[in-house]
């Protein structure tokens, strides 16, 4: 046998700011491993082989729970994508497991026919076919990296709770930076535009309409944003309803009132009830729009459940959308 | 907040379909199910859970039989407004094109 890499199953300060820095955006879709084969221990000829991906964020997940484990580790080429969105895509799958255990001969490697697949590449794996193409019979280990000791000790039988993906708010919180970070990019530039066209609004000098009307919009969109990407998702599961773009509005419609409740107290001119109406519509529509949006961040969401809903509540963004820009321009007056 | 209540999407959409007669008791499809959408009885399995299917057809991908069939797809708003746009890859996502593109998982 050649040389296998050892890998480390402590995670290092680089590894870790690597995961915040992905978790932002930042080189999200480089951040990636060699394709190929590792070892975790020590590993011999009976050691149990595990199979990932080479998103470095699921790598290091899935080394960082082999602590005190001799295992063999196979990294498939998903370039950059983790296990389950691979999966989902073909890129984890059938042909290129095989391929990966025919090029590292893990054939010669171990005396046992058996591969780790973690539950969540089933959607790429069909383990019939890898043991007819192979010879090795496909195990499909936990949901969760972190259930992988139990798992070996117990002979690689999971238990139910090892088998059921859920979305606890742990979870849904490492989500919020990307999902503000994607919709913060639009909304700085929107903001701009909004600025910029507030100028044109009232009878008073551009400056001072700005600072009259501008501000207020400016803050009325980012209540949207904050709506649609942080509420949301942090209490999905007591907002009303099943589909995402209705707890988006419900979140968006809390947000509009405590932006009005700023709007009122304060004084000026943007205090009128047309803009009242219009915040009540722009809001609920912006933050409707973007938790529907979350859905493909979401664990437990179907295309066909997602096609229906977005059938159903894009022309109601779309018109309150329009409705509540006509109504704020209104207020505002030329 | 917690997560220990089942989040649940829309109702009767999945297009999840299993044929008993074909299944064979394998248990393929409860070991790769991530909703516990099935469960076995009598030797076959069977569906408990139908609006809990997201459509991953991970069961539909590892039953030996071909005893189950869904329109698999991914849950995913961003692609599918990316499909309607006529600016898709192969899943709508970022998979496959350049890197440091945006895009979802």
């Amino acid at each position: 046998m050649g040389q296998v890499a050892q890998v480390a199953t402590t995670l290092g300060r680089r590894d870790r700011w690597g995961a915040i820095t992905v978790r932002f955006g930042f080189g999200r879709m480089r951040y990636t491993v060699e394709p190929g084969l590792y070892a975790a221990g020590f590993p011999g000829e009976d050691s149990p082989v595990l199979v990932t991906t080479n998103y470095k964020l699921s790598f290091d997940h899935l080394r960082s729970a082999l602590t005190g484990q001799n295992v063999w580790i196979v990294v498939l080429d998903t370039e950059g994508i983790n296990v389950w969105c691979a999966a989902g895509k073909g890129t984890f799958g059938t042909d290129a497991l095989c391929a990966q255990v025919e090029a590292n001969k893990i054939g010669q490697l171990v005396r046992h026919r058996r591969l780790v697949v973690p539950q969540l590449g089933a959607p790429g794996i069909a383990a019939h076919a890898v043991k007819r193409q192979s010879g090795f019979t496909v195990v499909y280990g936990p949901v969760m990296a972190r259930h992988l000791p139990d798992f070996l000790r117990n002979g690689m039988k999971a238990t139910q709770e090892m088998r059921r993906k859920t979305f606890p708010l742990a979870e849904r919180v490492v989500l919020l930076p990307l999902e503000f970070v994607i919709a913060g990019k639009w909304a700085l530039l929107l903001s701009l535009v909004v600025y910029g066209l507030s100028g044109f609004f009232g009878p008073a000098p551009f400056s001072e309409n700005v600072g009259l009307h501008g501000s207020f919009a400016v803050a009325g969109l980012w209540s949207g944003i904050l709506a649609g990407t942080i509420i949301t998702p942090l209490f999905l599961p007591v907002l009303p309803g099943r589909a995402f773009s209705l707890k988006g509005a419900v979140a968006g419609f809390l947000a509009a009132l405590i932006f009005l409740a700023f709007l009122y107290s304060g004084q000026g001119s943007s205090g009128d009830i047309r803009a009242g109406l219009a915040w009540l519509l722009l809001i609920p529509a912006i933050a409707s729009f973007l938790g529907m949006e979350f859905t493909g961040a979401s664990t437990y969401t179907s295309l066909s459940g997602v096609k229906k809903e977005m059938r159903l509540a894009m022309p109601l963004q779309i018109v309150a959308g329009i409705c509540g820009l006509f109504l704020l321009a209104w207020s505002w007056r030329l | 907040m917690g997560g220990t209540k089942r989040l649940l999407y829309l109702k009767g959409v999945a297009t999840l379909r299993l044929d008993q007669e074909a299944c064979i008791g394998c248990g393929m499809c409860l070991a790769v199910c991530p909703q516990e959408v099935f469960a076995m009885d009598k030797g076959k399995a069977c569906i408990i859970e139908h609006d809990a299917c997201m459509e991953c057809s991970a069961c539909m991908m590892n039953c030996p039989v071909e005893a189950i069939w869904v329109q698999n797809g991914v849950g995913c708003a961003q692609a599918v407004l990316h499909t309607m746009l006529g600016r898709s890859g192969k899943a709508g996502c970022s998979a496959g094109e350049k890197p440091g593109g945006g895009g979802c998982c």
